[in-house]
């Protein structure tokens, strides 16, 4: 069996926390790129160019990216066969959080209660997703998420005679209403089926698929190119300010579901899509 | 991405001046608020007292920047979405600020009293905030030192590049552009 250390864990934390907020992935990038060359609004051009000018200068200087360095949202994939020491996983995820947010001058933005709302002043807590896999190796990502595009998201559950339909609605609805606010060019994440809490967790695991890459499965991989297709015509555009380019891509995540339902949530990402992952 | 050179104080004529879709460059003194700080002003208005700072003919950036880093002025500080302030930027407006910038839509309200008494909505790029600092010459906290990077900061800006979204008269970029692409 192997063993895994607290220490181990918050330094591989308190790394990917500073790495994801200051250096954009090159997925992000090359979309970001294509969309400056098929934009037809000059003002947008513009935008494009300056946005990818920001991703360099924030790169080589190391500074983030956007100030809103999110709330940091961790997925863990722990094998079975591997033994931790030190006491408490998620302690060592928030020491790690709180290492990166203070080393690396990331924006703290967590309140210690949704109500009360005292800032926390070191990011912590996260939100941590574990999922338990055969094997001995831990898998972790962490994806600081903001919130001006985390509150243009929503969930719907619909009937299963609603079918497909009605989440092209929602999901066009969704980016619509969002307009200008959650910093287009956007990503869009779609999950569909399982249960209300299930369908919110596929959504946000949609924006870590790379940019570009469609689902594995055939139909879906239509669908997501579809909607793309159907968002990038409502005219938003970059900034909402009229353009050809208001999402990146359209990912869907989907899980077997009841007889009776069919969960749907829609999560966006700004252009600002930020995740980075290590193996253990 | 030049444009319109914008100076504060934010007079009224210039206001005028300006037309939904013209980029700008602003430059001089702006202040920094956002929804904790907002309330607060709003606060300080219903009790009759003075705010912070002379609220005539300046500029407010909807903004919560990031810990600067040793030998830097500020950290990265792009704008934050606006229609959170729409329920306070009304009294603002009412109380002599001309001008807001920020991301995103705006409420009717905020609209109307920007006509009424004349005042300009810009968006900033939103995300694009290590660039944004790069135009904020001096920063220090005049008010609300606890709310962190909420507190208000008066912010000396050269060239900051902005988009004249909502004009004094109204007239809104966000559905114009949205309708010339629409198809």
């Amino acid at each position: 069996m192997r063993t895994i250390t607290f220490e181990q864990v918050a330094s591989a934390v308190e790394g990917m926390c500073i790495k994801a907020n200051t250096k954009i992935g090159a997925d992000v990038l090359a979309g970001l790129q294509k969309a400056r060359e098929t934009e037809e609004s000059p003002l947008c051009r513009a935008i494009l160019d300056r946005i990818i000018e920001n991703d360099k200068i924030a790169a080589e200087e190391a500074i983030p990216i956007c100030q809103d360095t999110g709330m940091t949202v961790v997925f863990v994939d722990w094998g079975q066969e591997v033994y931790f020491e030190g006491g408490s996983i998620t302690d060592a995820i928030n020491e790690g959080v709180r290492q990166g947010y203070t080393k690396g001058y990331l924006r703290k933005s967590v309140v210690n209660d949704p109500l009360e709302r005292v800032n926390t002043k070191d990011n912590t807590p996260a939100v941590i997703h574990y999922n338990l896999v055969p094997g001995d190796k831990v898998h972790i990502t962490v994806a600081p998420k903001g919130f001006g595009s985390e509150n243009m998201s929503a969930l719907r559950m619909f009937k299963p005679a609603d079918g497909v339909e009605a989440v092209k609605e929602f999901v066009l609805q969704q980016v619509e209403t969002a307009g200008s606010n959650p910093c287009p060019p956007i990503i869009v994440g779609v999950g569909i089926g399982g249960t209300m809490e299930k369908a919110a967790f596929l959504a946000k695991k949609a924006l870590l698929r790379e940019v570009g890459k469609n689902s594995s499965n055939p139909y879906y991989a239509d669908l997501e190119k579809e909607l793309l297709e159907k968002v990038n015509n409502l005219g938003i555009g970059p900034q909402g300010f009229g353009g050809r380019n208001t999402a990146l891509a359209v990912n869907i995540e989907t899980y077997p579901t009841h007889i009776a339902g069919m969960p749907c949530a829609v999560n966006i990402n700004c252009h600002v899509a930020r995740h980075t992952e290590i193996e253990l | 991405m030049h444009g319109v050179q914008i100076t504060t104080p934010f007079t009224q004529e210039a206001v005028r001046s300006l037309k939904a879709g013209q980029m700008v460059s602003i430059s001089g003194v702006i202040y920094t608020g956002r929804d904790a700080a907002h309330k607060r002003l709003v606060d300080t208005l219903d009790r009759g007292e003075a705010l912070p700072f002379e609220p005539k003919e300046t500029i407010m950036y909807y903004v919560g920047p990031c810990p600067a880093k040793p030998g830097k002025v500020i950290g990265p500080a792009g704008p934050t979405t606006s229609y959170r302030m729409d329920p306070y930027a009304p009294r603002m407006i009412a109380a002599g600020q001309t001008g807001m910038i920020g991301k995103g839509l705006r409420s009717k309200e905020v609209v109307d009293a920007m006509k009424q008494y004349g005042a300009v909505y810009f968006a900033a790029i939103g995300g694009a905030g290590a660039l944004m600092a790069q135009s904020i010459k001096q920063a220090k906290v005049i008010a609300y030192d606890d709310l962190g990077t909420e507190a208000v900061r008066e912010l000396v800006v050269e060239n900051l590049p902005a988009i004249v979204v909502i004009d004094a008269e109204g007239n809104n970029l966000y559905e114009t552009g949205k309708a010339a692409y629409k198809r």
